[in-house]
């Protein structure tokens, strides 16, 4: 380990990083953010997610340039471009199913993200910050697939944007004027097109990739919670480092690549074999061009806002006004920011709380798929009341939780962190 | 077309359970193989010559379709083209809108995504589906897609079928002959078995012009398939040999 | 750490893992580089183009727009072919050593043609892309654009902008700022003087 034994070639790479290390804060950086960054040793399956997410978000930034460059944000041309595309552009279909297949891979990625936090208690103290960044990110997550879902003017993307803005209307007084600013015109045309394409590919692209930053840091400056809730900096060894720590370079950079190749295997087994998905990506009326005139006939959103569309046809209209529908798919998304502060249960984990919290979760994830089902069927038979059920549960699970943490059973926590590897 | 999908949005929307109790016929099944290039060839012939002089394939151009179904340039040239048209051109049919919607009350559909849209079993089912129909403008209604305002332009191949209709009476105790389905007619030139493979044919036609990567996007999933799984391979036992370290 | 670290087995996985991830890159990254490609839309507007050059009168010369850009379908006189071998000396690059052309249209020497009498090429001047003018008459003591090319004259092609000139074969003569022959594109002609720019063998166009 002399000096002298150093070739001259690994002198020079190192006099390099030293004169970038003397303008660059580059080894500080990735000392502590990656090879010395202490993550507890007992992530499990359900810890892939935040480094999948990260690897979709990529995927939707670059596919999604390489799209502009073909796409034509007009009326007119947008579906014939999105054709062109597909047929014209060399390898331009594969480009767009990634986008396509990128958008729902994205949604499933987040939704399993976020379940792990309602699992071990991830947004609880001190993480309150990175669930509520993790949640505008959810917000802007669904205003970036919606307008995305606009851009290639089918039919349902037209009436999709048509229903959905709609949805601003309802607020009362405002409601007609800010339905013209938001759309641009008297219905959704051009403008709202042009709009809409810049916000997708621009503004909130830029937003989401800001709070992603903002996610991360409040992340590593509190440190990743574990399956069992349990603060690793609480017990550290003699060399400083967390005792159930270990470094993220390398121990869960070679694990998260297990997730990555695990997640292309299927990603690409949905582009290549089903990009369509059964008519859940790429929705089968989307494939003709826009009609002002002809609604299609079974009018239902992407399946990942099926949830919340189902809350929304769950109210009826009364006194005069459709707005309560509205609101209450708004608080369904409001609601979650304050997960930090429901939970009044004195230990995060599943693993230690009570049978109330594991029923109520699983009551939880019922109802969410149940919604899901039935935003995707028309509001008949037995649909509106397990759309009113669903939507009580949803709720019941956020608004009860201050009480049912509280009177729920609870097992000791251990000292150290249990089952890895 | 506009008129009854208008209709349908009006009955689908309120009442989604209306729509149910009314006579719909499920549509029926298409066995098709993008692979199977003959079938293509041929369905794209019958096509050209049955269905393009009112429909177009305004997002495929002749020379992909030629290179995708091994149609050599001359005989495309000679067979299936317009002669005022170049191999890099689009699809087109050669009938004006105006005058489409002047003969038929609508413009014919694009079909280069019918596939997509509606399903290729629609089309199948749409092509056996007419039936002779007096009070219509061109004499023939159809099964799939009551009131249609298309002519049926294959009548000398299958022939004109007829409907057969059944009384039923409903539950306020009125008696009314309601379409059951439809027998075979005369006059066509096909037995039925051929004119399944005819319709068969151009269905498979349709869902190649649909999606024209689809065949070659499934052989390249294959060895995207099989270099993810040595990539998962080689993760998994880094992971592990690494992981020999944590305790 | 009670194990011992076998670190042979961890560089050949690393090496291993890392190796085919790099391979994944290289083939993720080939549709989107050509994604660039001129698409099936660029190449159907840059199709070859069909002329019928039986009309032409002698001296006559017609432009047609290929992938965007003026060609120059000329039919020369008697008089000019017979004359095209003579002025090698004033000329810059007489054999077309430096000049882009198909071989075929190499080989035909001072002509520059498939057939001498119609002359096709690409109507842009070599030194900045000007259109030039066509005086096809020998010595005809005619003035382009204010300039009289003189009585030595063989015929030829004019650029107005900073006074190239060319013969009839569209070669540069010396002392002009062109530094080229102009380009002449691939095309085929043939006996009902159908003409096909674009490519080398009228068969490819089917």
């Amino acid at each position: 380990m002399s000096a002298s034994s150093d070739s001259t070639g690994a002198g020079n790479s190192r006099g390099l990083i030293a004169w970038i290390d003397a303008r660059f804060p580059m080894t500080k950086l990735w000392k502590e953010q990656v090879a010395e960054y202490y993550a507890p040793k007992n992530f499990n399956f359900w810890y892939f997610f935040g480094s999948l997410a990260m690897l979709v978000l990529v995927n939707q930034i670059v596919t999604g340039i390489f799209l502009t460059m073909d796409y034509k944000p007009n009326a007119a041309e947008a579906f014939g471009s999105v054709q062109y595309i597909m047929n014209d552009v060399e390898w331009g279909w594969l480009i767009r199913y990634m986008h396509t297949t990128g958008a729902s891979a994205f949604f499933i990625v987040v939704y399993l993200h976020m379940f792990r936090g309602l699992m071990y208690g991830s947004a609880r103290k001190p993480r309150e910050l990175i669930w509520i960044f993790g949640c505008l990110i959810f917000v802007l997550l669904m205003a970036e697939a919606f307008m995305g879902y606009v851009l290639p003017w089918g039919n349902m993307s037209f009436w999709g944007a048509q229903v959905i803005t709609s949805l601003f209307g309802s607020l009362p007084v405002i409601g007609g004027s800010l339905l013209e600013w938001i759309r641009g015109d008297y219905v959704i045309a051009d403008a709202t097109l042009n709009r809409f394409f810049a916000l997708h590919v621009a503004a909130l692209p830029l937003a989401l990739i800001f709070l992603v930053i903002a996610h991360l840091m409040a992340l590593h400056e509190v440190g990743s919670n574990n399956p069992d809730g349990i603060e690793i900096k609480k017990l550290k060894g003699p060399d400083g480092h967390p005792l159930d720590g270990i470094p993220f370079h390398p121990y869960y950079t070679v694990k998260d690549m297990v997730g990555v190749a695990g997640f292309l295997l299927i990603f690409c087994a949905v582009i290549f074999f089903a990009p369509t998905f059964g008519g859940f990506f790429l929705e089968k009326a989307n494939f003709t061009p826009a009609n002002p005139l002809l609604t299609p006939p079974d009018i239902t959103p992407v399946w990942y806002f099926t949830p919340f569309y189902a809350m929304l046809r769950a109210v009826p209209s009364f006194a005069g006004t459709q707005v309560w529908g509205v609101l209450v798919m708004g608080s369904a998304i409001v609601i979650l920011f304050f997960v930090p502060w429901l939970d009044r249960s004195p230990v995060k984990s599943i693993r230690y709380k009570g049978p109330i919290y594991k029923i109520m979760l699983t009551l939880f994830v019922l109802s969410f798929i149940t919604l899901g089902d039935v935003g995707m069927h028309p509001p008949a038979g037995i649909y509106p009341l397990l759309a009113r059920i669903g939507t009580a549960v949803y709720f019941a699970f956020f608004l009860l939780m201050p009480w049912y943490t509280k009177i729920d059973r609870v097992k000791p926590v251990p000292e150290r962190v249990t089952g890895h590897a | 077309m506009l008129k009854r999908l208008l209709l349908i949005a009006a009955i689908l929307v309120p009442c989604g359970a209306a729509l149910a109790q009314e006579a719909s016929f499920p549509l029926q099944h298409v066995h098709t193989n993008i692979n199977d290039v003959q079938s293509l060839q041929r369905g794209a012939r019958d096509f050209m010559n049955y269905c393009s002089g009112c429909h177009s394939l305004r997002y495929l151009r002749y020379e992909r379709m030629a290179k995708d179904l091994q149609i050599p340039l001359p005989l495309l040239k000679e067979n299936l083209m317009l002669t005022s048209t170049k191999p890099l051109d689009h699809i087109l049919s050669a009938m004006p809108a105006k005058d489409a919607v002047k003969w038929f009350g609508v413009a014919p559909p694009d079909l280069t995504l019918m596939a997509r849209y509606m399903g290729k079993d629609y089309i199948y089912s749409f092509l056996k589906g007419f039936y002779a129909d007096k009070t219509r403008l061109w004499g023939v209604n159809n099964l799939y897609k009551p009131n249609v305002a298309m002519p049926f332009v294959l009548a000398t191949l299958q022939g004109v079928q007829k409907p057969v209709y059944k009384s039923v009476t409903d539950s306020s105790g009125h008696t009314r002959m309601q379409l059951v389905g439809v027998a075979p007619g005369t006059g066509g030139s096909m037995t039925p078995a051929q004119y399944d493979e005819f319709v068969t044919d151009i269905t498979n036609f349709l869902n190649y012009t649909a999606e024209p990567i689809k065949a070659e996007r499934r052989s390249l999933g294959v060895y995207v398939m099989l270099f993810l799984a040595l990539f998962f391979v080689l993760t998994y036992l880094l992971k592990k040999e690494y992981w020999k370290d944590v305790h | 750490m009670a194990e011992k670290i076998d670190h042979s087995r961890r560089r050949l996985l690393t090496a291993a893992t890392v190796g085919t991830g790099a391979i994944g890159v290289v083939f993720a990254a080939v549709p989107f580089l050509a994604s660039w490609q001129p698409s099936a839309r660029a190449r159907a507007l840059g199709a070859p183009v069909e002329l019928d050059a039986s009309k032409l009168e002698p001296g006559q010369m017609v432009v047609v727009a290929w992938r965007g850009q003026p060609i120059y379908v000329v039919r020369r006189t008697p008089d000019v072919i017979a004359h095209l071998g003579d002025h090698n000396d004033l000329l810059a690059d007489p054999n077309s050593d430096n000049s882009v052309q198909p071989e075929y249209i190499k080989a035909t020497g001072a002509a520059r043609a498939r057939n001498p009498e119609y002359w096709v090429g690409l109507g842009v001047c070599t030194h900045l892309g000007c259109a030039p003018s066509s005086a096809q008459v020998r010595r005809g003591e005619f003035q382009v654009a204010g300039v009289d090319l003189g009585k030595d004259w063989p015929g030829g092609f004019y650029c107005a902008c900073h006074g190239s000139k060319y013969d009839a074969s569209g070669r540069v003569f010396k002392n002009v700022p062109a530094p080229k022959n102009l380009t002449i594109p691939p095309y085929a002609l043939d006996k009902n003087l159908r003409i096909v720019i674009g490519v080398d063998d009228a068969s490819q166009t089917a």
